[in-house]
């Protein structure tokens, strides 16, 4: 490697051209050639399949797919559909709840543990740990710990306090509020190191300066550094995002979309219409519709960030 | 490089002759989840007979769920044009894999075993697709069974009811003595099952059939329909509010260890019973649900056949669904899974009170007209329109405040879902 670097770069006329020749279309098709696998791979496996759900959502396919042409019917059918507006409705709770707490409690524990206080790593893991397990685990975990039968609400009873109730698991208005407990309680730490790592990043001198101009603590947090984290918002965004939108195992472990179809979102609905309920059309159709979902979120977010950097 | 060169000649030779005995002998394959411990010895009950009639028999479980990973696994076999010998599906979906024309005609293993005489028709009907046959029945289980623990009953001094009517009143005296009247689990199906049985209870086996399998809008919609509904609530009262999301063998378990008065589940849930060292009639009592005795809403798994290419493969078909019909593995089967058999007119000597009781209603309700099968266990209408109605009575179950009369609306406009 080294040798065709050096024979590339310093010495050109000293080699006979033939022998350059090759090196010149090798240089040029390497990296083509060393990419292609992966490219094939995903055109085919996610752009591939992405047109196949789109074509399947606009069949009337049901128990196998099949490829007569339906129109919009199931997209008709699809919000006729009163569980698809609770999924709807549960997503936003669920994903604005999520983004922002998660984000918010991510910034105050990166803010605290930047302090220069002892034993800094130590306190770092117990918060990341919870992102080493997967979200069945923490749903199953907090199925339990909020369960009113023998969870929290059982502990303070136990205590004497029997008035206490939090039973949010078994309250169909309350369930998606539980997921959002356990999902923060899951990313938060994640979003705490990305945090951590721009405090990191930012400039002593600036700091400094700032105070020698004397401003105090608050005030260079909010003007100077919480500012200057703006990329790290955009980065923790996009992938509390991602996850909300995609969020199917915490859901399924932690309420089972229950009670009744409370706690549904649009994963868990199309997973059931298009696996348990033979309604492949309408399943593909919902499946679309997270598509664009993500699409309508991430895509005026990624537009305008791109161009505020290419303008500095 | 010599011996190199001989293992790989041996390799090959020893590939291609297990190539073609793989092609002499007939393979059943049968795709199934019966994978937890009765079902599973059920299974090997199955394969010892066909291998005795010389198949190979390859063992194709998918565990997982109620079959939906292993519906995943035989739609993308059937598609690629490669499918199973028989896979494990009931209910209206055999009408639904029918209409993709890739079932097998049973026909002549049907005449030849009698199975017109020895199925009640209803049963046959589930069983065949345009008038073949295309399914072979394995077992019956019975929904509309109440799981009762005498012992509370006895505690609070009151009778165990006979009907929604008498219910109230006892439920409520239960609760006076500190016992939770009704186990139940709050997922959807088993809303569903409570659902099930309270309507049969309330409109009798004509309504039911009229309303939840053949989907009449008037019976739907109709005063019947909402006065099941309320008793539906009623029932709600007496569940205990942390019953959200609970399996359904943990609310067995209440009424094993007295913590709860009765259970409205099938009669798989005798397992739990037996597993717990509970005999019936002494520390535990199947009763039918309030209000049904004179009815049975079936739930039968099936073995459906798929159109084989080669002659030894319809041939070690067509054994099997005759194995599958004998009385020998009906017998051996449904003692270890805790149903009854298909077949009519067995000996059920080594069958308990509770199976004998199920197979003398499955017997009467099938000349009575009582005979339905269960909406909530997919052998009713479609998944589709099933799932639909199971979304409106689950979310009635939980809702504090959707009325009767609106719930009944919307059951009306789910059964239009096709």
């Amino acid at each position: 490697m080294n040798a065709t670097v050096l024979s590339s770069t310093t010495a050109p006329a000293a080699r006979p051209a033939r022998r350059c020749r090759w090196c010149d279309t090798l240089d040029a098709w390497l990296p083509k050639l060393v990419v292609a696998p992966t490219f094939v791979c995903s055109l085919v496996f996610v752009y591939g399949y992405i047109l196949w759900t789109a074509v399947l959502s606009l069949t009337p396919s049901r128990l196998l797919p099949n490829y007569e042409f339906a129109g919009l019917a199931q997209y008709e059918a699809l919000f006729d559909n009163e569980r698809w507006w609770q999924a709807l409705s549960n997503l936003a709770v669920f994903g604005g709840g999520f983004i922002v707490i998660c984000l918010a409690v991510g910034l105050l524990l990166a803010v605290l543990l930047d302090q220069k206080i002892r034993a800094e790593g130590f306190i770092r893991s117990i918060y990341l740990y919870p992102m080493a397990l997967s979200f069945i685990v923490t749903g199953t975990a907090w199925k339990w710990i909020l369960n009113p039968e023998f969870g929290i609400e059982k502990l303070v009873h136990d205590w004497g306090f029997t008035n206490f109730t939090f039973d949010w698991l078994i309250d169909p208005e309350w369930s998606i509020y539980t997921v959002i407990v356990a999902a923060v309680w899951q990313s938060s730490g994640f979003v705490m190191a990305l945090f951590l790592a721009g405090l990191r990043g930012i400039d002593d001198s600036i700091i400094k300066a700032a105070q020698v101009d004397g401003a105090s603590m608050p005030t260079i947090y909010r003007r100077i550094i919480i500012p200057s984290l703006r990329p790290v918002f955009f980065s923790s965004f996009m992938i509390l995002a991602h996850i909300a939108v995609k969020s199917f195992d915490l859901v399924m472990a932690l309420t089972n979309g229950g009670p009744g179809f409370s706690s549904d979102l649009p994963a868990t609905f199309m997973y059931s219409f298009a696996f348990t309920r033979n309604q492949i059309g309408l399943g593909a159709a919902s499946a679309m519709m997270m598509l664009m979902i993500v699409v309508a979120v991430i895509v005026p977010f990624m537009y305008s960030e791109m161009r505020r950097s290419r303008h500095g | 490089m010599k011996t190199l060169i001989k293992t790989l000649h041996a390799a090959l030779l020893s590939t291609s002759l297990l190539a073609a005995a793989g092609a002499q002998a007939a393979d059943v394959e049968v795709l199934h989840w019966w994978t937890a411990g009765g079902e599973a010895r059920s299974v090997a009950e199955l394969k010892k007979m066909l291998e005795a009639k010389g198949h190979k028999w390859k063992d194709f479980a998918v565990a997982g769920g109620g079959g939906e990973n292993a519906m995943t696994v035989l739609k993308s076999r059937v598609v690629s044009g490669n499918p199973p010998t028989a896979a494990q599906i009931k209910g209206p979906s055999i009408q639904e894999w029918g209409a993709e024309g890739v079932l097998a005609n049973m026909n002549d293993v049907a005449k030849a075993g009698n199975w017109d005489g020895l199925l009640p028709p209803v049963v046959a009907n589930v069983m065949k697709y345009k008038g073949n046959y295309v399914a072979v029945p394995v077992n019956v289980h019975r929904v509309n069974w109440m799981w009762a623990n005498p012992e509370v009953f006895k505690k609070a001094g009151v009778a165990i009811p006979k009907t929604w009517d008498e219910f109230p009143a006892a439920a409520e005296k239960l609760q006076k003595a500190g016992f939770i009247p009704v186990a139940h689990g709050g997922q959807p199906w088993q809303d569903f099952t409570v659902f099930e049985s309270v309507v049969m209870g309330v409109g009798g086996p004509a309504f039911y059939k009229k309303a939840l399998v053949d989907l009449d809008q008037a019976s739907l919609k109709g005063p019947t329909m909402i006065k099941a509904l309320e008793t539906l609530q009623m029932v709600r009262k007496y569940i205990d509010k942390d019953a959200a999301n609970r399996d359904w063998n943990l609310a067995t378990a209440m009424v094993i260890n007295g913590k709860a008065a009765m259970q409205f589940m099938g009669d798989w849930a005798k397992g739990e019973f037996s597993a717990a060292g509970k005999k019936p009639g002494k520390d535990y009592v199947c009763l039918p649900a309030p209000g049904t005795a004179n009815a049975f809403t079936f739930n039968i798994d099936s073995l459906v056949m798929f159109t084989q290419k080669s002659a030894d493969a319809k041939k070690g078909q067509q054994d099997l669904a005759t194995a599958v019909m004998s009385p020998e593995f009906q017998e051996v089967f449904n003692l270890n899974k805790g149903s009854i058999p298909a077949r009519q007119g067995m000996d059920l000597a080594k069958f308990d009170d509770c199976a004998k009781q199920s197979a003398a209603d499955f017997t009467a309700s099938a000349k009575s007209g009582g005979l339905v099968p269960s909406i909530a266990h997919q052998m009713a209408v479609p998944a589709a329109t099933a799932g639909a109605i199971q979304d409106v009575v689950t979310q009635f179950f939980n809702s504090h405040t959707m009325t009767p009369k609106a719930a009944a609306d919307k059951l009306a406009l789910a059964a239009k879902v096709r």
